[in-house]
């Protein structure tokens, strides 16, 4: 089967500066590869290039399948990207915002429901202005939306930034339901104990480079 | 493009249905700037005279509120980038978002006429009405281009909130003059006649099919820089 990303000698410039210097990685379907590394390593900027968002200057690079070279907008419409911010419109209620998003895939009512439904978010808080919802819960609402546009490469930065003790053991459990359904998924974390008892693999991101840390894990997450 | 231009209006319009920014925060500042104009011009007849440039001065300004506000919801949690990560289309973006504000300042437009009529003694005339109803749609719609491309090239940069009247005054002063003129002409203001307001139409519809045309082009590449 064909990797979800693979990079090969990925360099990638901001401005003047390279953020990616000859990066090698391959994540396969179902994968939580967790990426560690210093502030300014490069982190951000891997998950912004696997998005298509950041552009390859030299090497290869594919995502899905979509050549990053050529085509990098291609990927953007498959892949998840959840950075610091959530993307949420403050005010627009749960449902609407999580609707938002799924119809810019052209997503049905249903499965728009089904996202409220697995993220726990299909009572109560469904009508609730985004506003007024707790950082832990606007989180939730952020990876709703990530099902509902049916992202098939999850690409979170710092996802438990923010988050309460029981909001975290939440997400873990999104993010592992997320991989069950087939979703793969790759978490920037400076909090390696949490992340990593999450991740099948954990890779060290340092100066643009990729140094693999464990290879693959349990179910249970990497020993 | 279509589809995402719907969602995009439908989601700017509901939100300003939510937070009532338009109804509570920019018709007042729109009335209170007309309010303005006439003590400091003091003068009936000379406000009577001028009165069509003045309800489009003001709609000017309360452009540049409601065009910060409109970027203003994309930016606060990182929506712009998101949208650009999710691949939506951003000629559907700038469409979307430019209906949305088209459909805002048509109501204030109303509402500052309205005031024009009351406060200035503005004459409606009915054989004006087509040529005022022409040249509001042109003008709203060519405002709403300009407003929303200059916003998203604002929006991206250190100081926008100075930044955006500097680069957005100039740019809109043709729909300014046109509308003025056109709007004299339907109003009957200074001896004008009906006939003399359409070639200023003629100006705000070829404003509007340039903006139009080059937004939607040159939006993707803006909001991606």
């Amino acid at each position: 089967m064909e990797p979800v990303v693979r990079l090969s000698n990925a360099v990638a410039v901001l401005g003047q500066f390279p953020v990616l210097a000859g990066a090698n990685l391959t994540v396969n379907r179902g994968e939580i590869l967790l990426l560690q590394g210093p502030n300014g390593a490069g982190k951000t900027s891997l998950l912004r290039l696997c998005a298509g968002l950041l552009p390859l200057a030299r090497g290869e690079a594919t995502v899905l399948g979509c050549d990053l070279r050529t085509n990098r907008a291609a990927v953007r419409s498959r892949v998840g990207l959840l950075g610091h911010a959530n993307g949420l419109y403050a005010d627009l209620t749960v449902a609407e915002n999580v609707a938002f998003w799924g119809s810019t895939v052209g997503a049905s009512a249903s499965e728009v429901t089904a996202s409220l439904v697995r993220m726990g978010l299909s009572e109560r808080l469904a009508n609730v202005a985004v506003s007024r919802l707790s950082a832990g819960q606007k989180r939730r609402t952020a990876l709703a939306c990530l099902v509902a546009r049916r992202a098939e490469l999850w690409l979170l930065d710092e996802p438990h930034a923010g988050l309460d003790a029981s909001g975290r053991d939440e997400l873990d459990a999104t993010l592992r339901d997320a991989t069950s359904a087939g979703a793969t998924i790759i978490v920037a974390s400076h909090e390696l104990e949490r992340a990593g008892a999450l991740a099948s693999r954990v890779i060290e991101v340092a100066g643009g480079q990729i140094r693999e840390i464990t290879g693959h894990a349990g179910p249970e997450g990497v020993r | 493009m279509l589809r995402v231009a719907r969602l995009l209006a439908a989601k700017d319009l509901r939100i300003e249905l939510r937070s009532r920014v338009v109804t509570n925060q920019v018709l007042p500042f729109a009335a209170i700037v007309m309010v303005m104009f006439a003590f400091a011009l003091n003068s009936d007849a000379v406000v009577s005279r001028v009165a069509p440039g003045l309800v489009w001065l003001a709609t000017l300004f309360s452009l540049l509120t409601l065009v910060q506000r409109s970027f203003a919801i994309e930016s606060a949690d990182g929506a712009t980038d998101a949208l650009r990560a999710a691949g939506v289309d951003p000629a559907g973006i700038y469409l979307g978002k430019a209906i949305a504000l088209a459909v805002q300042l048509a109501v204030l437009e109303v509402v500052l006429l309205l005031s024009a009529v009351v406060l200035y003694r503005a004459q409606l005339r009915l054989s004006g009405v087509v040529l005022l109803v022409t040249t509001f749609v042109a003008a709203t719609c060519g405002l709403a281009l300009v407003g929303t491309l200059y916003g998203g090239l604002a929006a991206g940069v250190r100081g926008r909130e100075t930044l955006l009247p500097l680069l957005l005054l100039p740019v809109v002063a043709p729909v300014l003059i046109g509308a003025t003129r056109a709007t004299e002409a339907a109003l009957g203001t200074g001896g004008a006649t009906v006939a003399d307001g359409w070639p200023w139409v003629g100006l705000l519809a070829v404003f509007v099919a340039l903006f139009g045309v080059g937004g939607t082009l040159a939006f993707g590449p803006l909001i991606e820089e």
